[in-house]
């Protein structure tokens, strides 16, 4: 109940009384450091507005970098000033250091937040601003170098009683060496590069005869991704859960912790969904977490914000030292959430020099926190990250209760630069369950249209028996993919969608035919004498008017392409729509509409009024209509206008279909990327599966493989050349 | 029963106390009349049995309808269609809805023509004609059924195709023609070929209305052979379907009569050799769809073409208008099928008016013509409607009327239910004819768009005087109800039979009472069958037959659609006075 109370007075009394307690306390430093009144973001995307929101609600002038790509972006939008600082490859840009400490010395930024991800973990970086003399809001240089070397943070957090995984940290990285401590610690086990994160270049390894192969793998992507390919080893564990611990500290060598978080579930090795606290655990182990996580601090003299990750055996229930984050993590609302407090200011004030603004007693657990990730990603195709327009973006509408944190808008594109990662959606609520609920609301909400989401891949994650009992673990997605995903081979399940997805394209095409006839009988009121022949519904002598929305559904969930929905409108006298699918109307609803404005409607059928909401937008003669009805979210297509070619040109110019037409055996770029690697040449003999060439795409290798077995020819790209999604890349000819 | 109610709340809104209002007109502005004087009173007794009979009776007549309307609109049967759709052609309503604007309304005229009227059926005359518009321009349209007999033309076809031709020229809309026709039933030539009003005056229609600036488009989507190949070269613009559209004076099989050339319909007379060769055509189309699409882009483009007069579309229409107090259905109720039985016209008005208001002009005066002022769709019109037989007044009224609208360019609508004019002694004696005269002049001579709606009987003179099919009204519609013809079968009987009765007299013959039965029975039964609106409209003496709940929809079109040209000057003959 205290807990009700404490929530609704947020809002009224933001962030002022709970930090009357920060202090200014300059007496036992010489000198102080300057007040921060201007922050430069040496970051992009929704982190980026996050910071500036809470800059702003301190008086804080704050200023965005940006590359080519980021022009118009969001995050320049919202700062008070922004800086161009280069071209849209990160590593020109957002990774280039020397140009954002000029952006800041040419804007007079006292401050330089790095956000996370990009240089946020780089202790050259944070070297860099402290010889330019800009206060770098995050933690001791220090920390950052030791805790980014991952065998030296293990050997300093074993040294301070932190319980460790079992595994080879050494300096010795010949292969046989590798090959014998693996063995050593018993399979499973896992390869991982000391440095970096995200789960870049890690590899497990079932079986000893794999290892070669993924320990060589691990080190090439390491030296792409860090430029350096420092392997360690790990026992792994097979049923765990990563936990982590958001810790706090000030400069005056005061630390605690803001509680756990459960970052279990992962696809790719990366984070979708993220709660706080995390489910089934007692306090006990909850304090002992805790308590573990401050001494992993002390240990490095840590100050800001930072996050210490525990791998926990589901099985023993023992919990291990994985990492120290040097940084704001993404999933930092969740604990905001929990928390009642604002993790940036925080930050801020401690690079102001104040002292952390409650005790360690103070922290409270307020109910239950929820974040799931919204990414433009291809969901049955591995994850595979995608790109495109966001056509139609409207997340949820925010509350006390619910954040959503954006960079985008509608309209933005998800370009191939960058972390497709479109939004951020944040709940609360009192329990988990609630919370639980809530998220699943928030989701069936949130409308995005023009590039594929993983949102109905959330929605039926949220909705699993096994996550609502919060039995999470790091292989959750692997573990009950039967049922996550579509299985295309399940008649009945595979029925149920077809039907209801054609009748929501009954919905659609009628809320669609009421639309434009709105619209046209809008243009020609008025002003012009014809208005009665617009005049709806459309008369015809003895008979009704008829109109055809040929629709193609586009499944996301089924790669055997767009089904095709025919279907026939009779305007009936009444207003109404009679719908019929199928060659013979073989299904015939009657829907009646009316546009309660923008893109939100209300249909009645059979007595039951829905409201549904439509997003339409155009692209390459291809009308999209996107339908949100209840809980499901559909996708159709519909042809504009007509396939023409000309007689003449018929021969020379390529069919609609032209990239679904190579020949058999013609490999194709499941993606727009970079090539990083070509292993053979045209001629080569290779067998099926075997790699053939790397693609690098959104930070993430992709290794592009023979299909058959046969000969390579047609290959002819090379290494650092872009290509295009769907753009061949070379064919293998069968023997 | 209904009269006198009718008569009643007649008289009861022409109260002392609003009738010195009517001096000041400038008092009686629409906008800023918040009560209405003008407002009809319903009309109509629903709980009496007459109400009950007439909507029994009119139920029978629309689900008749109803059941000739289903025949045709299935076009020349499922074989024909199937065969049509193999072809990738749709059928001609179809090709309509896809020319028209997304969501607009289309006026087809005389569904039913050719009904019952050859020994084989001919489903809407084997072509489809109608208004509706495309890019915003309302536009003819005129569409061969190449289900129905190849899309041949009979008599009545080319009769259905120069009316479409004849409202066009009149309402100065462009013409698209969807051609698919194998030309002239050749069974039929002589009256298909030899006369004015045949064949030949389609492709002279188009050159006069080309000349007036009415852009005539013509869309090949099938053959268009021997006379049909004049309809695209007289285009001004035409479409060619690859494959489907051919365009030849002979085909194939008179070729290797002719010439002994073999050739096939495609290099004879296909797209690709009158759009690349000869020069024909000027769009080549890749297939129906594109066809269609390119005639709406050709519409597109039309520009100021034909339109110079529409200033008179746009004066005084009233957008905010308001539906009829009464509902439009009842309508089906109000109609007597008992030509005896008469109603007040008034009942009809205040359910196709706008509001049901209604200005009426003399109303204490020759009361058997309703004559009066209103809206509909927002569009001014005056109407003259029937409330029994013309008498002198009434006829002198009506002309009266007639005149005020066309000095104030007023469209009029009339409706028809009459028996006729006064006869007898007294009748002739005050000059019935004359008066008559005046009435047929003025409808005659009046340069206003006129529309007719035949809501009963349509007998004699008062046919002429209330604007029958011979005095050219823009528009003509018969409710199923209606009853056309010279005068009624059983006076056209007494007159016949008394003529034969002195006949057989003079010969000396004695005719028996039960023969003289006989023979009128004969006569009535010609005359109930000539007089039908199926009748009627199989042989377009008409637009085609509505339902009575479409009525005020319909007025509304039509007056829409013939308000599409600038205003003319009327000129009256000599009135005898």
């Amino acid at each position: 109940m205290a807990s009700i109370i404490f929530r609704r007075k947020l809002p009224t009394t933001p962030y002022l009384l709970r930090f009357r307690l920060f202090s200014h306390s300059n007496s036992n430093t010489t000198q102080p450091p300057p007040r921060i009144n201007k922050i430069l973001i040496a970051n992009r995307g929704e982190i980026a507005c996050r910071i500036i929101r809470t800059a702003r609600s301190l008086g804080i002038q704050t200023v965005a970098v940006f590359s080519d790509a980021d022009r118009d972006s969001l995050h320049v939008k919202s700062a008070d000033e922004a800086v161009h600082i280069g071209p849209s490859p990160a590593r020109l840009s957002y990774l280039n250091a020397p140009s954002i400490v000029d952006a800041a010395s040419r804007t007079g930024a006292q401050a330089i937040h790095p956000g996370y991800g990009f240089l946020s973990e780089s202790a050259d970086f944070a070297q860099l601003c402290g010889d330019e003399g800009l206060t770098f809001i995050g933690p001791p240089i220090s920390a950052i170098r030791h805790m980014g070397d991952k065998s030296a943070s293990k050997r300093i957090m074993g040294a301070a009683g932190v319980p460790l995984v079992p595994g080879y940290h050494g300096t010795a990285q010949d292969i046989d060496t590798m090959k014998l401590e693996a063995d050593k610690i018993g399979y499973p086990i896992l390869i991982k590069p000391t440095h970096g994160g995200g789960g870049k270049g890690m590899r497990i390894v079932h079986s000893p005869n794999e290892f070669i192969d993924a320990f060589l793998g691990a080190q090439r992507e390491a030296a792409a991704s860090f430029g350096i390919s420092t392997i360690l080893l790990e026992k792994y564990i097979t049923q765990p859960r990563h936990i982590e611990v958001q810790i706090f500290g000030d400069t005056h060598g005061n630390i605690l912790h803001l509680n756990e978080r459960d970052c279990s579930v992962q696809r790719r090795h990366q984070k979708i969904i993220e709660e706080a606290p995390a489910p089934n655990v007692l306090d006990d182990f909850r304090s002992h977490l805790g308590e573990a996580a401050v001494s992993a601090a002390k240990a490095v003299g840590y100050y800001s914000a930072g996050t210490v990750e525990f791998i926990v055996d589901t099985i023993s229930g023992q919990f291990y030292f994985m990492e120290m984050n040097t940084r704001l993590q993404v999933e930092h609302p969740v604990t905001e959430m929990i928390v009642g407090q604002d993790l940036v200011e925080w930050q801020i004030r401690v690079a102001n020099g104040e002292s952390l603004p409650i005790t360690q007693a103070q922290v409270p657990l307020l109910g239950h926190a929820f974040e799931a990730r919204i990414y433009a990603e291809n969901v049955p195709k591995g994850f595979l990250p995608a790109t495109g327009s966001l056509h139609h973006y409207c997340p949820v509408p925010v509350s006390q209760s619910v954040r959503v944190e954006t960079g985008v808008e509608q309209g933005d594109a998800v370009s191939v630069h960058y972390d497709p990662m479109i939004a951020k959606l944040v709940v609360w609520g009192e329990n988990r369950s609630a919370a639980l609920d809530k998220l699943k609301h928030c989701l069936t909400k949130f409308e995005v249209a023009g590039v594929p989401t993983n949102i109905n891949f959330l929605l039926k994650l949220a909705n699993h028996h096994a996550f609502e009992r919060g039995d999470v673990e790091t292989h959750f997605i692997e573990h009950y993919k039967d049922d996550l995903f579509v299985d295309p081979s399940n008649l009945l399940m595979a029925k149920e969608a077809y039907e209801a997805a054609g009748f929501n394209a009954s919905l659609a095409a009628a809320c669609i035919v009421s639309l434009e006839h709105s619209k046209l009988a809008e243009n020609f009121s008025g002003n012009d004498l014809h208005s009665i022949w617009y005049s709806p519904p459309p008369f015809r002598v003895h008979h009704c008017a008829r109109c055809t929305v040929e629709f193609a559904w586009e499944n996301q969930y089924d790669s055997s392409g767009s089904k095709p929905f025919p279907l026939t409108i009779t305007y009936q006298q009444d207003g109404g729509f009679l719908v019929e699918s199928g060659e013979s109307g073989s299904s015939a609803v009657e829907v009646k509409v009316s546009h309660l404005g923008k893109h939100n409607f209300r249909v009645e059928v059979d007595g039951v009024i829905m409201e549904v909401r439509l997003a339409i937008y155009s692209k390459d003669q291809i009308k999209h209509v996107h339908i949100w009805h209840g809980s499901r979210h559909h996708h159709f297509k519909q042809k504009l206008g007509i396939d023409v070619v000309d007689e003449d040109e018929s021969q020379h110019k390529p069919g609609f279909e032209a990239t679904s037409n190579h020949p058999q055996g013609t490999v194709v770029a499941p993606m727009a990327g970079l090539v990083v690697k070509v292993l053979m040449k045209n001629g080569d003999e290779v067998g099926e599966g075997q790699p053939v060439l790397v693609l690098e795409a959104m930070k993430m290798e992709h290794v592009v493989k023979a299909p058959i077995a046969g000969q390579i020819y047609g290959l002819h790209v090379a290494p650092g050349q872009q290509v295009t999604d769907g753009s061949s890349l070379f064919s293998v000819k069968k023997n | 029963m209904l009269r006198t109610f009718a008569r009643r709340a007649a008289s009861s809104s022409s109260s002392p106390s609003n009738s010195w209002l009517s001096l000041f007109p400038q008092l009686l502005l629409p906008r800023k009349r918040e009560f209405c004087i003008a407002v009809l009173p319903d009309g109509v007794d629903r709980s009496s049995d007459n109400f009950a009979r007439n909507s029994g009776a009119m139920d029978g007549f629309i689900s008749e309808l109803r059941s000739h309307i289903n025949k045709v609109l299935a076009g020349g049967g499922p074989e024909a269609v199937k065969r049509n759709k193999s072809r990738n052609k749709l059928l001609p309503r179809e090709r309509i809805d896809r020319l028209l604007d997304p969501g607009s309304s289309f006026l087809e005229l005389s569904q039913l023509a050719g009904h019952e009227l050859y020994d084989e059926p001919l489903p809407s005359a084997g072509i489809i004609t109608g208004i509706g518009p495309v890019h915003g321009r309302l536009c003819m349209f005129v569409a061969n059924d190449p289900t129905v007999k190849g899309g041949t033309y009979y008599p009545i076809t080319v009769k259905k195709h120069l009316r479409a031709q004849e409202i066009a020229a009149k309402c100065n809309l462009p013409c698209i023609y969807l051609v698919d026709s194998g030309g002239a039933f050749l069974p039929k030539q002589a009256e298909v070929f030899p006369d004015r009003d045949n064949f030949g005056r389609i492709f002279y229609n188009q050159a006069v209305m080309s000349a007036q600036g009415l852009p005539q488009i013509a869309l090949v989507l099938g053959s268009c052979t021997a006379g049909g190949a004049y309809i695209p070269a007289m285009a001004d613009e035409s479409v060619m379907v690859k494959g489907n559209g051919t365009i030849f004076l002979a085909g194939p099989p008179l070729v290797k009569a002719a010439t002994g050339e073999e050739v096939s319909a495609e290099n004879l007379g296909g797209a690709s050799v009158h759009c690349k060769t000869s020069g024909v055509s000027d769009y080549f189309a890749q297939d129906e769809m594109h066809a269609l699409a390119l005639g709406r882009s050709i519409v597109k483009n039309l520009h100021m073409a034909g339109k110079e007069g529409l200033i008179n579309g746009q004066q005084n229409i009233n957008q905010g208008f308001k539906e009829p107090l009464y509902d439009v259905r009842e309508l089906r109720s109000i109609a007597p099928t008992d030509h005896k039985q008469s109603f007040d016209i008034r009942s009809v008005i205040a359910r196709i008016v706008d509001g049901s208001e209604f200005d009426e002009f003399k109303k204490l005066y020759g009361t058997t013509l309703v004559t009066g002022f209103a809206r509909i769709y927002g569009q001014p019109v005056g109407i003259i409607g029937n409330n029994g037989i013309l008498f002198n007044e009434s006829a002198l009224k009506g002309a009266h009327f007639i005149e005020l609208c066309t000095q104030r360019n007023i469209p009029l609508v009339f409706l028809q239910n009459i028996t006729g004019f006064m006869v007898g002694s007294r009748s002739e004696a005050n000059g019935i004819a004359k008066s008559g005269a005046k009435m047929v002049m003025a409808v005659s001579c009046a340069k206003v768009p006129k529309v007719t709606i035949l809501v009963g009987g349509s007998f004699g003179a008062g046919n002429y005087a209330m604007c029958g099919r011979a005095y050219s009204p823009d528009f003509l519609f018969l409710w199923p109800n209606a009853r056309i013809s010279v005068m009624g079968g059983a006076q056209a009987a007494g007159v016949l039979s008394q003529i034969e009765k002195s006949n057989k007299k003079k010969q000396g013959i004695q005719w028996d009472k039960e023969e003289e039965e006989r023979f009128k029975a004969k006569v009535i039964e010609a005359y109930e069958k000539e007089g039908s609106s199926y009748y009627s409209t199989a042989r377009l003496w008409d637009d085609g037959i509505i339902d009575p709940a479409d009525t005020r929809k319909i007025i509304g079109l039509c007056v829409s659609a013939s308000r599409n040209r600038a205003p003319e000057d009327t000129k009256f003959g000599v009135f005898r006075m």
